[in-house]
């Protein structure tokens, strides 16, 4: 496949579709990092001032602590002092409801297929849109409030939830997780909030999106799910960015809390710009994602569809101390030209008929780095205790890399583990099978690929499938040959 | 419908196809037979455009256009359909969903409308009755974990749904038991008209008392040295290849 490939991939090499910026007003602070930005960012958010302490002592142990380097990726060191903290959209008033919202920021969320209008939106999904620094809406809160269901940007909570919020706050990823859930904890902006009452199953998708607009902006963004007894809630993720020249720093903490019997699915469609063709932009993706279940016979199920992002480094993981709760982890990573992947999750056992299960599916093209890389602990207490675990890999192209970390610590001897792991290629055989049937070689990548990933995608709620579907094949585009 | 002339190929630089010149006109089938390595999967890849084989000399004339300039789907898309000798497993696509993004991009290269999915569903139970291939095939990843017979069975079944004109058949006939292999040529028979042409590539003699030939050719080291009528398949049936190598050998 060499000179028609050539003129193909020139055809087709698409550019990042979210890669355009809006021109709007921002409020932000001063480039760099230290006590002072943390006080200016808390009383922007006129913040209580136990939350300002909590941030202070985040900062302060981040400063103490060492970026990591033990993931699969490499990129130059992050000065830290040249980011913006904070940038919020400048609204004439704050809006109490979508009616407030400044028309600017509804266009850019609609010009990326989100309607903020209620009225407009015809799928059960409700939408928490972040832009840089703070949330600027909150769809369908009065149909969900009607059955106790708070759905709330952060810093909203903070204001009108705040016992569950010092409650539940920092319980799943305590601030000094790791260098990047601290620095989060120091500088978070907003995000979402979302409490799930005793006994109720949210009758709708909640979402949230992100959008990074302003340049040199770190996103830094918490969600915190809490799902009490007995209840159940889908709750979807989407990221995009415009296109830069320098990378943009982007580091998160999700927290989901499972009460007894409670139910939590998390899905994540990734799509933060990867940077170009050559490596050049994109952003830089560490994220801490972690779920407990806390109470016996929950469960937390992550899915996720990995495309954006120049560097990725993110492990979305599950607690198991309810005894017969359950975790899963359903994972498609992709990676062209010169992106870096480093991802997996972490199932701790701890309760007893703790269950937990592993399917990740990595696709590499171009020039890419595609790690997976996961841990399975067993502790003491965790009798029959079993985990299954899927990692396959598929390359396309012979400069790209894929890599598999997995680390297995039992202490308890009644447990079962199984874990399969494959490698394969997409064969020329399989593109010229679909060729001779009359499909096009691009149709026939999405093809082969989606089938390979379809155990995963049919994790995700319809509407989404259909989207990450297309947003694998957009990714792959041209990295066939 | 198809003239090849001189047509000349190589692999890895390794020449295969050495001068091979066959006529073909609609409605008529030829049969291909010769010796295991002779280049008869190499004939129908060239013609099926696979790129690993470079063409290095003679034309290829098909409905009164030049095949070897066209990529391998505008072929397919055009009318040639070939049926695998070792049909490809695409994991975690069933062969509904394969046949739907096939039979739809034909029909779009045709200015035709794409089929939805009721009209794609009657037009898929009707070929499924003609090869009696069953649902539940269909339904699971194309070809994955497929025995050898329900394999061969389901290219005929792509064959009945995308209705070449110029249907290329690579040892069907191996790995069918004998019930499948006279279900099958019913339907390859089926599917035979005036208007299309196949071409049928064997080691048995078997297979052509069900699809009967027009032709039968001898290709061997890359060449047709050979060629006759259906007579000339149980000739080779009764004495080998010998003959025609020694022939060969003395011309
Ligand atoms: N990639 C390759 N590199 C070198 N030689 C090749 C390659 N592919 C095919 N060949 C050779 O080309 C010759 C013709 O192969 P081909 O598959 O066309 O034979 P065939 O007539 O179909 O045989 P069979 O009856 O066994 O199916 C064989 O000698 C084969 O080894
Ligand atoms: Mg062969």
């Amino acid at each position: 496949m060499s000179k028609d490939n050539q003129v193909l991939e020139e055809l087709t090499s698409k550019e990042y579709e979210h890669g355009w910026t809006t021109n709007i007003e921002t409020e932000s602070a001063p480039k760099g990092l230290n006590e002072d930005i943390i006080r200016f960012i808390s009383s922007k958010k006129n913040e209580p001032s136990w939350l300002l302490e909590w941030r202070l002592n985040a900062y302060r142990q981040w400063t103490k602590m060492k970026e990591p380097r033990w993931p699969n990726v490499t990129y130059p060191p992050i000065n830290y002092q040249d980011v913006i903290y904070y940038s919020a959209p400048k609204q004439k008033v704050t809006p109490k409801g979508l009616d407030d919202v400044d028309p600017e920021l509804i266009k850019t969320f609609e010009k990326l297929g989100i309607s903020l209008t209620e009225q407009k939106r015809l799928t059960g999904v409700a939408v928490d849109a972040v832009i840089d620094s703070v949330s600027v809406a909150t769809t369908f809160k009065e149909t969900l409030a009607e059955l106790g269901i708070i759905f709330c940007s952060f810093g909203e909570a903070v204001q009108k939830h705040p016992d569950l919020i010092k409650k539940y706050m920092g319980s799943v990823v305590p601030v000094t997780d790791n260098y990047f859930a601290a620095l989060n904890s120091a500088v978070f902006t907003d995000g979402s909030f979302c409490y799930i009452p005793k006994g109720v199953r949210c009758p709708m998708e909640l979402s949230t999106y992100f959008r990074i607009n302003a340049a040199n902006t770190g996103q830094f963004e918490r969600t915190l799910i809490v799902a009490d007894e007995g209840s159940y809630v889908s709750y979807l993720e989407g990221c995009t960015a415009p296109m830069r020249d320098e990378n943009q720093l982007h580091a998160a903490v999700v927290e989901i809390y499972a009460m007894k019997d409670a139910q939590v699915k998390y899905s994540t469609v990734q799509n933060w710009y990867p940077g170009d063709k050559d490596g050049k932009g994109g952003i830089y993706n560490f994220v801490t994602k972690r779920g407990l279940c806390a109470g016996d016979g929950s469960k937390i199920s992550w899915t996720q569809v990995e495309t954006g992002s120049a560097i990725t480094w993110k492990y979305p993981s599950c607690i198991l101390k309810g005894d017969n709760s359950v975790g899963e982890f359903y994972s498609v990573a992709v990676t062209n030209n010169h992106q870096q992947a480093d991802t997996g999750t972490k199932m701790i056992h701890i309760g007893k008929n703790t269950k937990s299960r592993i399917v990740s599916k990595g696709i590499s093209a171009g020039y890419s780095q595609n790690s997976y890389r996961g841990q399975v602990h067993i502790m003491k207490r965790a009798e029959n205790a079993r985990n299954f675990s899927q990692c396959d890999s598929l390359l396309m192209g012979d400069k790209c890399g894929a890599h598999t970390f997995p680390y297995i610590d039992v202490e308890n001897n009644s447990a079962r583990i199984e874990h399969e792991a494959t490698t394969s290629k997409i064969g020329e055989d399989q593109i010229f099978y679909c060729l001779q049937r009359g499909i096009d070689e691009e149709s026939a990548v999405a093809l082969i690929v989606n089938g390979y990933a379809k155990e995963v995608l049919n994790q995700l709620p319809m509407e989404f499938a259909v989207e990450a579907q297309k947003l694998l094949a957009l990714t792959l585009e041209g990295s066939v040959g | 419908m198809l003239s090849i002339k001189n047509l000349q190929a190589k692999i890895d630089d390794k020449q295969i196809l050495n001068g091979i010149n066959l006529e073909i006109k609609p409605g008529e089938v030829h049969a291909i037979m010769g010796p295991n390595g002779s280049g008869k999967s190499t004939l129908a890849s060239v013609l099926a455009g696979r790129e690993e084989y470079e063409v290095t000399g003679g034309e290829v004339d098909f409905l009164g256009k030049d095949l070897l300039e066209m990529a391998p789907e505008e072929r397919a898309r055009e009318g040639v359909f070939l049926a695998f000798q070792y049909p490809v497993e695409i994991p975690g696509v069933s062969t509904i969903n394969f046949m739907k993004t096939a039979v739809n991009q034909i029909r779009e290269h045709r200015g035709q409308q794409a089929l939805d999915a009721v009209s794609f569903l009657q037009m898929m139970k009707e070929k499924m009755k003609l090869v009696e291939i069953d649902q539940s095939l269909l339904n699971r990843a194309l070809n994955e974990g497929f025995s050898g017979g329900e394999k061969k069975r389901n290219e005929i079944f792509q064959m009945a749904m995308l209705e070449p004109k110029l249907a290329i058949l690579d040892e069907t006939d191996s790995g069918l038991d004998i019930d499948a292999l006279r279900i099958v040529s019913n339907g390859v028979n089926k599917l035979r008209s005036k208007n299309n042409a196949i071409i049928v590539v064997t080691h048995y003699q078997r297979l052509l008392n069900y699809i009967v030939p027009d032709y039968v050719h001898v290709l061997y080291k890359g060449k047709i040295v050979k060629s006759g009528t259906k007579e000339l398949a149980l000739e080779l049936e009764a004495k080998g290849y010998d003959w025609i190598k020694d022939e060969v050998s003395v011309a």
